[in-house]
Parts: C-alpha cells; sequence; structure tokens
C-alpha cells in the first residue's frame, strides 16, 4: 500500500531529513512509526500526504508513484489518504458534524449521505451524542477524536496519523490507539508516528524505527 | 453530476452570504464604498440623459432669423415672408417690421430713452423662419439659400446654442466614459482587498480544506460568491442613492422647466439601467474576487 524506495529528502538549508529510507506497509497492515524528535517521523508522513516532495527515490501509494503527480491532481490524491495531526486541525467556527463532513461535502456527496457517514464515522469513535457541539467545548482528547472521524469519514486507502496522542495523558493515548487498531482489525491501512515507546509496546504492533532520518529497526519486514 | 454541481454551489452561496453577515459593520461600509463608487458614473450619465432630452424641450431652437436690407421696403418683405412661408420645408415665417422691431427692443431693453432720441429707425425688417424638423445638414441648405436671396443681408442661426449644447454633453459623454472606467477599476480593487483580507483571516481553514482534498476551486468558490454579493449588493445601495438623489431633484426640476414653459420631467435610472448597474456590479465584484484569488490562494499551502 505504502512503499519507499530509497527515498531521501533534504530541505532547503543543507537539513537531510531522510537518508535512503525502503520499507514496504501492504494493504490492511499498521505500523508505529518511532524515533525520537528529528529522527524524520513528520518528514516521512508528509511524503505520504504529499506536504513535501522527496529529494530523491520514489514514494508509491495504493500502486501510484507519488512523485509523477502534478500539483493539479494532488486533491483527487488527498481525498484517499486520511490524515490525523498532533493539533487536530479542527475547525473551531463550525459543529463537530460539520467538521467530520468537510471531506465528504468536497468529495460532492448528498446530504443523505453525508449524514449517514457522518454519524458512522462520529459513532467509531464514540462521539456521537456530540456532533452539534463545537469543538472547542471538548476535551482535547475528544477534539483528536474528532480529527480521527473527520478523517475516516471518507473511508480513505490510508491513513495516517502524525503524534496522535502527543498532547495526551497516558490513558487516553492509550484509548486513542486501540481506536487505531480497532480501525486495523476491520482492514484500515494505518501509519502512525509517535515517540511513546511504552505506548507502542504494549499494543504490540509492527513498528518501523526512524534515528536520525535513517532505518535503525522494522520489527515487521 | 449537475446535481452535486447545484449541491457544492448552493453551499457556497449560503457561505457567502454567512460570511457577510457576520462582520456586519465591515461587510455595510465596504457594500457602501461599491455603492458610491458606481453610482457616480452611473449618476453622470443619468445627467448626460436628462440634458440630452432637454434639447428638443426647445422647439425654436432652430428657428433662423433673415435680416433683410435696409433698403427693402415692407410691402416686399411681407410678400417674402409669405414666400417663405409656403416653401414644403419651412413650418411658418413671421414677418416683423422695423417699427415692430423698435417698439420690442424698447421694451425689453432699457434703452427706451435713448432709442428715443433716434430720428431714424436703424433697424432693417426682419423674418422669423420656423424650418420643419430636419437634419443639420439640410437646416443649413436652407439658410445658404435664403441667405443667397436678393433682398435678405444675412441669416442668423438660432441654434448655435444647441450646438455647443450637443458639444458639451458629448465632452460630458467622454469624461463619464473616464470616471466610470476609473471607478470600476476602483470597484475591482476594493474588492479583491476584501477578498483578500478575508483568505488572510481563513489561511488556517484553507490549509485544513487543502489538506483533506478540496480542489482550488472548491476553495475558491465561496470566495468568488463573497465578491459577488458585495459587487451586487452595492450596485443595489448605488441604485438606491441615485433614484433618491432624482426624488430630491425631480422638484426643483419641475419649477425650472415651468419657467421655461416646457414639459420637461427628470428620467430616472430605468429597467435597462439597473439591470446595467447591477449587472456590471455583480460582474466587478466577482471579477475582483478572481483576480484575489487567483493570487493569493495559490501562496497557501499547508505545512
Amino acid at each position: 500500500m505504502i512503499r519507499f524506495e530509497n527515498v531521501q529528502k533534504r530541505y532547503p538549508g543543507g537539513r537531510e531529513a531522510l537518508a535512503g529510507v525502503s520499507f514496504e506497509l501492504g494493504r490492511g497492515e499498521l505500523a508505529f512509526l518511532t524515533g525520537p524528535s528529528g529522527a524524520g517521523k513528520s518528514t516521512l508522513l508528509k511524503l505520504v500526504a504529499l506536504i513535501e516532495r522527496p529529494t530523491r527515490g520514489t514514494v508509491l501509494v495504493n500502486g501510484q508513484n507519488t512523485t509523477r503527480l502534478t500539483r493539479r491532481r494532488i486533491p483527487k490524491y488527498r481525498q484517499r489518504i486520511g490524515v490525523v495531526f498532533q493539533d487536530h486541525k479542527l475547525l473551531y467556527d463550525r459543529s463537530v458534524f460539520d467538521n467530520v463532513a468537510v471531506p465528504l461535502v468536497i468529495a460532492g456527496m448528498t446530504p443523505r449521505e453525508i449524514g449517514k457517514r457522518v454519524r458512522a464515522a462520529l459513532d467509531q469513535v464514540g462521539l456521537l451524542d456530540r456532533e452539534s457541539h463545537r469543538p472547542i467545548t471538548l476535551s482535547t482528547g475528544e477534539q483528536q477524536r474528532v480529527g480521527i472521524a473527520r478523517a475516516v469519514a471518507g473511508r480513505p486507502d490510508v491513513l495516517i496519523a502524525d503524534e496522535p496522542t502527543g498532547n495526551l495523558d497516558p490513558e487516553l493515548s492509550l484509548e486513542i490507539m486501540r481506536l487505531f487498531v480497532r480501525f486495523h482489525e476491520v482492514g484500515v491501512t494505518l501509519l502512525i508516528a509517535t515517540h511513546d515507546l511504552d505506548l507502542v509496546a504494549q499494543l504490540g504492533q509492527r513498528r518501523i524505527q526512524l534515528v536520525g532520518g535513517r532505518l535503525a529497526g522494522d520489527s515487521g519486514a | 453530476m449537475i446535481a452535486r454541481w447545484f449541491r457544492l454551489h448552493a453551499q457556497s452561496l449560503t457561505g457567502a452570504f454567512g460570511r457577510l453577515g457576520s462582520t456586519l459593520l465591515g461587510a455595510l461600509l465596504n457594500i457602501l464604498v461599491v455603492a458610491i463608487a458606481l453610482a457616480l458614473p452611473a449618476a453622470m450619465q443619468v445627467l448626460l440623459i436628462n440634458l440630452g432630452s432637454m434639447a428638443p424641450a426647445f422647439e425654436d431652437a432652430a428657428d433662423f432669423t433673415v435680416y433683410l436690407g435696409l433698403t427693402v421696403d415692407e410691402d416686399r418683405g411681407r410678400d417674402l415672408a409669405q414666400a417663405i412661408g409656403a416653401r414644403p420645408d419651412v413650418e411658418s415665417a413671421r414677418f416683423i417690421s422695423n417699427i415692430e422691431g423698435l417698439a420690442e427692443l424698447k421694451a425689453g431693453s432699457g434703452f427706451g430713452d435713448a432709442l428715443d432720441s433716434l430720428t431714424e429707425n436703424p433697424l432693417p425688417h426682419v423674418v422669423k423662419v420656423r424650418p420643419l424638423p430636419a437634419t443639420i445638414e439640410r437646416l443649413d441648405a436652407l439658410a445658404a439659400e435664403l441667405d443667397a436671396l436678393d433682398s435678405v443681408d444675412f441669416v442668423q442661426l438660432d441654434r448655435q446654442w444647441i450646438e455647443r449644447l450637443q458639444a458639451i454633453l458629448a465632452l460630458g459623454g467622454r469624461m463619464t466614459d473616464v470616471v466610470t472606467i476609473l471607478l470600476a477599476a476602483g470597484v475591482l480593487l476594493v474588492i479583491g482587498n476584501t477578498i483578500r483580507l478575508e483568505i488572510n483571516n481563513r489561511r488556517t481553514e484553507i490549509e485544513v480544506l487543502k489538506l483533506v482534498g478540496a480542489t482550488d476551486g472548491f476553495i475558491r468558490r465561496p470566495f468568488l460568491y463573497t465578491g459577488f454579493c458585495l459587487g451586487l449588493l452595492g450596485a443595489l445601495a448605488a441604485v438606491l442613492l441615485i433614484e433618491v438623489g432624482l426624488l430630491l431633484l425631480a422638484g426643483p426640476a419641475r419649477d425650472l422647466a415651468a419657467l421655461y414653459a416646457t414639459d420637461f420631467a427628470v428620467t430616472g435610472l430605468e429597467l435597462r439601467g439597473i439591470g446595467i448597474l447591477l449587472g456590471g456590479g455583480a460582474l466587478l465584484g466577482w471579477l475582483g474576487a478572481w483576480l484575489a484569488a487567483a493570487r493569493h490562494l495559490r501562496a497557501i499551502e499547508p505545512v
């Protein structure tokens, strides 16, 4: 589903975030991307979401070579990728329902279909009773779950998450991670970056380890 | 597919109205600026149309005054007046003897005493000619023909002022064009700037939308509707401004027309003018928003 082939990413100014990274994540697989801060986890996910482009090497997602995608075709590509952010990136002037509905509206679905999918997604994250609330009235953990609902509402091919538990206490973190594992169990492909090694150990899933922009270990390879 | 298109546009439109409403005072100010910028050239246009329509109200504008030679006596003058009056291109010709002319002059000029001291009447006989309506060239030809007659000293055209008025109207028309272009550019800039600020205010939202796969068209659409609504509402306010202004002018204009004994009445924008103003305003708003969006939306990329 996601394949990195000898990917290098050098930022303007010379800092090398990734140096020759290769790995493959199969369809329906779940992997945690671990490593200390600055190891290149965020950069790797940004390459998947086409927020950044690799300096060298190829990134294949769902059989598609992302390095060949033109700017015009990025929106369509991103509609197939669900992204969860550490800072949620919610729209605070809209209700929880509207936030989750955004990718579905963009995809041009009918209001009926949108309503159905939004409620299904909110149900999965346990926030069905909060659909008319404003995100600001929710706790951080709940806001993160809204972000996850938004990411899965469009039933994407791949779900990527960058430090989704970065701001949460251990209990909430575990809850969020269990949510991801549940998605994995119903067949979603997930790549989750986190520096919380204890949490990853608890869940016992595949672990891809980055150190200084290089692959330092892959428990599932 | 079409249903989807309408749905997306309806969402954008309601969003645009919501957005206009969310900063009511700012939106009102913007609308007022647009309204004034649109009302000015439109008002000039209305003024020109009214001045132009005033010209035919003065029917004697095309009259000739034919001055006869001093040696021509009254009988010959009356015969001549009759002959001119019988021409197919002349509506009427009225003979005014030098005695009548002097009496008129005494009554009208205030030189009564000075004129009394004259031993001899210095005035020639005159024929007032009112031609049938015709083109300027035909009137000129008629005047030349009359001028060529033996007993005629010279012909004075009373329509000089109408030519001047027409020249002034032409100049006014050109000025209106220039003002229209300048203010249209002004409207474009005002709305473009409003949209630019709006885009900056919604920067995070635009980033999020781009992250979840929104196309440029999807992100641009609500801004285009905002511009469209601003332009349209501005034009609507401009129509209102002009109509109120004309209402204020209608009374005095009627009084003035009564003094000139014409039935001149102020002409308003009329349906066509209103249509042009509303359409132009909406188009300018849309275009201004499009230009701003094209320039500024591209610069916002998620990081």
